[in-house]
């Protein structure tokens, strides 16, 4: 989002909020709030997409986006007639924008939503037919199956798959290009960025598994149980969180959703709004995009000749990727604020924290607890089920509790790391940060068999001392996470070596 | 809150545009304390690939600089070097341009001191931007014990003496240079920027402090890389075939008005050095064999302009009792990069080698 954007939708939800204060009754107001949101959802899915080279490619990819989540909520709600023509005005208003959106194609005033000229109409029409009967199809396939919906989430994963692998995506471009009548030798791997797949796949990968192993909503059953059409898609899409997250939980979301009590808006929740949305432009465009020029990257860090500035660049790194990242957490927050919703936090100053796991607790927040939820507790819960499986004895070495932390975080940080790209650097970093934590976990564990198993009571530390300590782990802890964006910041593993060698004088 | 810190805005702003510190802000600088100071002034068009940035503050751009730093060593005969973007050294390493080649010849005068060049070029061609420069250059407290200055006909014409942001959006010292100096230039020139009361403001001035701020943070990238400046991996080779044009900023053969060209500018600059001893040098331009090489020299020079041009230097050296080095026809066409104007490293070595004798007498009539 830049900052023509960002005005934008902090003015639509400031209106919005505002002009509630005059209905008492908050019926009228809730019905606009909830419209308004849908809408600046599905338009910001367009807008903020980002230009290609592929012809059209930035209207099909936000298209994309809106189909799919339409797919998703199809296939896990299985929707039957009344609960269809409850979902009309819906479909309808989604219909109504893309419909818009493609036709200002041929209105040159309003044209374009999208970066690049939309493709005709003709086009749009056949592409909303196949999508249309792929919801149909969804509809009738999940109908009653509801493990079946295991396989679209495997179907999201392929896709995030072939955007994040360089060469399964430069193959997808070829491919594109081909289909387009586009030169198919100029394909590359940038051709093809879905803004904001990342979190829309974890959104949709979140409710997918939460109907199968059927947590709420209870299947069948309709609103308030379920979400609606409406509100599934403006969960998905939420515009403030679309790029960068928070990745919010469907329940926690619908709960702020159709909560009648946030409007209209009182000042201190729209002062508590804005101001958040302030600290964010000034986090991101004032301290990060500073940062930025002197920060670690792939070209500098070849060019970088002396041990004290490789140092000073991998510290300008870490302190800027979090203002940047916090930053538009801060935007996200406050604009959710002001339509009423309260996105989840995603920092919690984790550069102060005194160690690995107390910062892995308070960065990124959302993205681990929705790894915790849906990955590292699953797998840990399975080792530990003393059940014997196929591949599993009942007992032995891969049932210690050492063995098990040591899987469950290996496998949980490389799969973070993976979501930020398929590359070994990714990788690196990932295992980094897991055999850190590991590290971690033992010595506590160490540390509290040592403190249980001594008779006497614990000598108690000394306030300066115990200040001493919390000081130096801090430092450690941070440390340890700014080296670590070494392997993220750079694209190969060979570059990443020639910094550490210099940072230690080589 | 929100109404607090909208007043708090409202005062910082007023208060601003009182005191208007942006000017004094421009002497507050960590280069030459936390970093090296730059070896030459900051100019930058692709400032995140040069880690460089231009600005339109005369004492930020002179404060960055490395001449900037401490006192001059006993030891030292201090060189300042003035020119257009040949003696900044467009598309040289810090160590290759005219000031690193004299350095690295380590030059000695007759009493025995190290000649230490200091490049103060800047990439415009102007003569007004040169005098601009040399005058702050003579006022400020380096010592300078002989001023090299490079000059070339595209910094003489009228219409170039104003043209470019540095002297529109610096008109005090500019009208200043004028009054002093007598330059033929309006005062009142519509190119010159007033601001409104608007652009006096924090909110007006953001691009010029953050233009600011971002020279201070390019500096850790100069004292981590060395590089100030954009080196593209290949660049498009000065024109050898030329337009059969022979005209030159609107004037046509056979001859310059004596208006034309601004002398005025260059007996400016010999009266803003004063008692330093300084040396004229018309820098070296390619001369073309190419299609049209009759016509014109090259991309800049039609031959009549070129001509007359090194004539009236001549003359107008010998009449004043300058000292003037005509080093036009020095380097051969494989030495320029990217410009008529621009040379190669080993180019900027032929001109130092050129330069070495006629600066180490400069030490002879200097007092150290």
């Amino acid at each position: 989002m830049n900052l023509t954007q960002i005005l934008a939708f902090a003015a639509l939800s400031l209106i919005v909020g505002l002009a509630c204060a005059w209905d008492r009754a908050r019926v009228r107001a809730m019905r606009a709030r909830g419209w308004v949101m849908l809408a600046a959802s599905v338009v910001a899915v367009y807008w903020l997409q980002s230009s290609s080279p592929i012809r059209s490619l930035d209207f099909w990819l936000p298209t994309a986006s809106i189909g799919l989540t339409v797919i998703v909520w199809a296939a896990i709600y299985a929707p039957r007639r009344a609960e269809w023509r409850a979902a009309l005005p819906a479909g309808a208003v989604i219909i109504g924008i893309v419909a818009f959106i493609a036709l200002t194609r041929y209105i040159d005033p309003l044209c374009c939503v999208t970066p690049t000229r939309p493709p005709d109409i003709v086009t749009v029409a056949f592409g909303g037919v196949i999508v249309a009967a792929l919801i149909a199809g969804a509809t009738l396939l999940f109908r009653g199956r509801t493990r079946w919906l295991n396989w679209l989430v495997l179907g999201v994963i392929a896709a995030f798959v072939i955007l994040k692998l360089d060469v399964a995506t430069q193959a997808l471009s070829a491919v594109l290009r081909g289909l387009n009548g586009q030169d198919m030798a100029q394909a590359s791997a940038l051709d093809v960025r879905w803004l904001g797949f990342s979190y829309i796949a974890f959104r949709l990968i979140h409710a997918l598994r939460d109907r199968v192993t059927a947590r709420p909503p209870a299947p069948g059953k309709p609103a308030p149980a379920g979400l609606t059409l409406r509100e599934f898609v403006s969960y998905v899409v939420f515009f403030p969180a679309l790029t960068a997250g928070p990745i919010d939980r469907a329940d926690r979301f619908v709960k702020d959703y159709r909560n009648t009590t946030v409007l209209p808006m009182d000042t201190a929740s729209v002062v508590a709004g804005v101001s958040r949305i302030l600290l964010g432009v000034f986090k991101k465009f004032v301290i990060a995009d500073t940062l930025a020029i002197v920060a670690l990257n792939a070209v500098n860090a070849a060019q970088v000749n002396a041990t004290i500035w490789m140092w000073v660049i991998v510290y300008a790194y870490a302190l800027r990727i979090f203002f940047d990242f916090s930053g538009y957490t801060d935007i996200a927050i406050g604009l959710g604020r002001l339509f009423g919703i309260k996105l989840p936090e995603n920092f919690d100053r984790p550069y102060l924290k005194s160690n690995l796991t107390l910062f892995w607790n308070s960065w990124h927040m959302s993205l681990s607890q929705w790894f915790r939820a849906y990955f590292f507790n699953p797998v840990t819960r399975a080792l530990r089920s003393p059940r014997e499986t196929h591949f599993l004895p009942a007992q032995g070495f891969f049932r210690q509790p050492a063995f098990i932390i040591l899987f469950g975080q290996v496998t949980t940080m490389l799969l973070i790391g993976l979501w930020h790209g398929i590359t070994w650097n990714f990788v690196v970093w990932g295992a980094w940060h897991a055999f850190g934590l590991f590290a971690h976990n033992r010595w506590a564990e160490f540390a509290r068999r040592r403190n249980a198993s001594t008779d006497a009571e614990p000598t108690p530390q000394s306030p300066v001392r115990r200040r001493v300590v919390t000081v130096l782990s801090v430092v450690a802890t941070f440390n340890f996470v700014a080296l670590g964006w070494v392997w993220f910041a750079l694209p190969s593993i060979d570059l990443s070596l020639t910094v550490f060698r210099r940072l230690v004088g080589g | 809150m929100l109404g607090k810190a909208l007043f708090l805005f409202l005062v910082f702003n007023l208060i601003f545009i009182l005191a208007d510190p942006a000017a004094g802000l421009g002497r507050v600088s960590a280069y030459n304390i936390l970093f090296p100071g730059r070896s030459r002034l900051p100019y930058g068009d692709h400032p995140e690939r040069a880690y460089n940035v231009s600005v339109l503050n005369l004492d930020a751009m002179f404060a960055s600089h490395e001449i900037a730093a401490g006192t001059k060593p006993a030891s030292e005969f201090r060189v300042l070097l003035i020119g257009d973007s040949s003696t900044w050294g467009w598309l040289l390493k810090p160590a290759d341009t005219l000031a690193g080649q004299i350095n690295r010849a380590r030059l000695t005068t007759a009493d025995g001191r190290t000649v230490r060049a200091y490049n103060l070029g800047y990439p415009i061609m102007s003569l007004a931007k040169d005098v601009l420069i040399l005058d702050r250059a003579m006022r400020a407290a380096w010592q300078p014990d002989a001023v090299v200055w490079l000059v070339t006909l595209e910094s003489f014409p009228a219409d170039k003496q104003l043209f470019h942001p540095l002297l529109q959006n610096n008109p005090a010292p500019t009208r200043d240079l004028i009054a002093r100096y007598g330059l033929k230039l309006d005062p009142n020139d519509p190119q010159f920027v007033t601001p409104s009361l608007l652009d006096r403001t924090i909110i007006g001035r953001r691009r010029d402090l953050a233009d600011l701020a971002r020279l201070q943070l390019y500096g850790v990238m100069w004292a981590a890389t060395g590089i100030d400046q954009d080196y593209p991996a290949d660049y498009e080779p000065a024109a050898i075939d030329l337009d059969p044009d022979d005209a030159f900023h609107g004037h046509k053969p056979p001859a310059f008005g004596d208006a034309d060209l601004a002398f005025d500018a260059l007996a400016a600059g010999v009266r803003a050095a004063g008692k330093t001893p300084l040396l004229i040098v018309n820098e070296p331009i390619l001369r073309s064999n190419g299609r049209n090489s009759d016509i014109r020299y090259n991309f800049f020079y039609p031959r009549w302009a070129y001509d007359q041009y090194r004539a009236a230097m001549i003359a107008q050296a010998t009449a004043q009792g300058w000292n003037y080095i005509d080093a036009w026809d020095l380097l051969p066409m494989s030495e320029f990069t990217n410009s008529a104007v621009h040379y190669t490293p080993a180019g900027a070595k032929l001109l130092a080698d050129r330069l070495a004798d006629a600066v180490t007498q400069l030490g002879k009539i200097s007092t150290p």
